[in-house]
């Protein structure tokens, strides 16, 4: 049987990827999480134990570019899509550091 | 009162002096205009690919073998996922499973003698942006120049046990990147910051306490006042019988106190994955040698060749490599004169003097040690007197100036023309029969007056030296 996705579980993951659900979206919000924990634990059924980690699956390796200023100063671009902008920097909510 | 330790662990990052950032070709040059530094891949833009820069790895590697540490030979980055202005792909690129080198250790000195402190780990990773608080509109601004310059963090053990010994710890550290040229690890400008972990336990005790991790340190001073201050409060807090809370803390340098930044409660979950646009990181034994090999000598071994092979004491050999600039040019200096102890007074009297008097950094003297050297062996030869040459050395330090030409133009050349000198001082002593009789009669002061007359007319041809002997041979003629 595989962990079970409890209220706490769904809380705590608004909290970090700063979502704010309904009720109703929780619900379906833990029911998609279950079903994710649920496949996992099928692909536990396998024997891995040979197996190496994989964590890229197109095996190149040493993807390198050498130490040469390639970008101009292109701040009119960059600062295209701001939503607001003062004195060429991005203008955000004050953020308490 | 009970008798309390410190244990102390440090978490340091260094700014390594690549060209370009981490993952594109933006530069990194320090103080830009807000956001001239940045493109697609720095500002986190959906679909930029980031390219590892190679040299991160090379430097990530010196400093690693450098502290003694095993380099992993398969390594890869991982995300690091939180959300802030200055992060703009909300996750910071850095590496949690496999860092480049782990189990290191440097030495260090204070005045409780030698000490080794382990190093747990090195990692690459990126810098954030920069944000500044916009008082008027009650808002805040965002530069990204910094965001995706390359770091390494630094992560030692827990070995370190009051401020005296964090505080060699980190020159420790800020000497070897200077010599190995991958930071110049200016605190001020951020290049080289350190978080510090710091506990406290009864004396002689095993089990450690709870911990806090203290941010915004920018110098030494208040690296060292925050330690004593987190310290304090902490023995005050398990002394009136509280705990103490693991949580970060700010250091405010003006008000000499640290408040809490986060607490264990709402403590972050990075919820670490590898970076999948980012390929892993094989590192073969040649590219290890490479780098061995390219290791320079760093100070201690430099600081022991100097008292073998010099004969300096060990207080000079220490000045004289505080930095690799001042090392390279004082040893170029003794080669070019062939006399290291000569050039090494030069070093520790008049050069250290007046980089102290226009406060300046090794890196930024300009002389060149062929224009020392040619002004030594000029004193050595008796060509010009010691006085003159620390006034030439003067010109020589700020403009570079040829010692040589300069000598003859300025007539400081001492030539010794003994006839020349024989004729002056006949003439000069039948011209001032009065005062000669004086001297005969053994008023001493009247010498002074002689030789101050002779050196006028001689215009620096002979030295001081051969004009008082001179003098002298001719009173015992005369009297």
């Amino acid at each position: 049987m595989s962990k079970m996705i409890d209220e706490e579980t769904i809380e705590n993951v608004c909290i970090l990827a700063k979502l704010s659900l309904n009720e109703e979206e929780k619900k379906k919000a833990r029911e998609d999480m279950q079903r994710i924990l649920d496949y996992v634990e099928k692909l536990e059924e396998l024997d891995t134990g040979n197996a190496e980690p994989l964590s890229h699956i197109f095996g190149d390796k040493n993807v390198f570019r050498e130490d040469i200023v390639t970008n101009d100063d292109a701040r009119e671009a960059m600062l295209f899509n701001a939503p607001r902008a003062k004195e060429w920097q991005y203008q955000v909510p004050k953020t308490i550091l | 009162m009970k008798q309390y330790e410190a244990v102390i662990g440090l978490e340091v990052h260094v700014e390594l002096a690549t060209k370009t950032k981490i993952f594109c070709g933006c530069s990194t040059e320090f103080g830009g205009a807000p956001n001239t530094h940045t493109c697609p891949v720095c500002t986190g833009m959906p679909g930029s690919l980031p390219v590892l820069n190679k040299k991160v790895v090379e430097f990530a590697l010196k400093a690693g073998i450098a502290a003694n540490c095993k380099v992993s030979r398969y390594c890869k980055f991982d995300r690091k996922n939180y959300f802030y202005p200055d992060n703009p792909q909300n996750y910071q690129i850095s590496q949690l499973y496999l860092p480049i080198c782990r189990n290191g250790w440097v030495e260090i000195e204070t005045s409780a003698g030698k000490k080794k402190v382990r190093i747990h780990e090195m990692h690459m990773e990126e810098d954030a942006g920069k944000l500044i608080h916009d008082e008027w509109e009650d808002c805040s601004l965002v530069d990204y120049n910094r965001s995706g310059v390359p770091l390494i963090e630094i992560v030692s053990e827990p070995d370190m046990e009051n401020a005296e010994e964090v505080i060699a710890y980190l020159e420790k550290l800020r000497c070897m990147m200077q010599y190995l040229g991958v930071s110049d690890c200016k605190l001020q400008e951020g290049s080289m910051r350190a978080d510090v972990n710091l506990s406290v336990r009864e004396a002689g005790t095993r089990a450690m306490g709870t911990r806090t991790e203290m941010k915004n340190l920018n110098s030494f001073k208040a690296i060292a006042r925050a330690i004593e201050g987190e310290r304090e409060r902490q023995i005050e807090l398990l002394e009136t019988g509280r705990a103490v809370m693991q949580e970060t803390r700010r250091w405010d340098d003006n008000k000499e106190s640290s408040y809490t930044m986060r607490s264990k409660e709402d403590a972050k979950d990075y919820r670490y994955f590898p970076d999948p646009d980012l390929p892993p990181i094989h590192i073969s034994e040649a590219w290890i040698n490479d780098v061995c090999a390219s290791i320079p000598e760093l100070r201690e071994e430099k600081q022991e060749r100097y008292q073998k092979k010099y004969g300096l004491p060990a207080y000079d050999a220490g000045l004289l490599t505080e930095s690799r600039a001042l090392s390279e040019l004082f040893e170029e200096t003794a080669k070019v004169c062939g006399n290291a102890k000569k050039a090494a007074n030069w070093f520790m009297g008049e050069v250290l003097r007046l980089m102290k008097e226009k406060s300046l950094e090794p890196e930024q003297l300009r002389f060149s040690p062929g224009h020392l050297a040619d002004l030594i062996l000029m004193v050595e030869k008796k060509e010009v007197s010691a006085q003159n040459a620390k006034r030439v050395f003067e010109r020589v330090f700020e403009e570079d100036i040829d010692p040589v030409a300069y000598i003859e133009e300025q007539g400081m050349k001492i030539v010794e023309d003994t006839s020349l000198l024989n004729d002056v001082l006949n003439r000069i002593l039948d011209e001032n029969p009065g005062p000669f009789s004086e001297l005969l009669g053994g008023k001493e002061k009247v010498f002074g007056f002689f030789v101050g007359k002779l050196m006028k007319e001689l215009r620096g041809k002979a030295s001081p030296d051969t004009v008082r002997e001179a003098l002298a041979k001719e009173i015992v003629k005369r009297s």
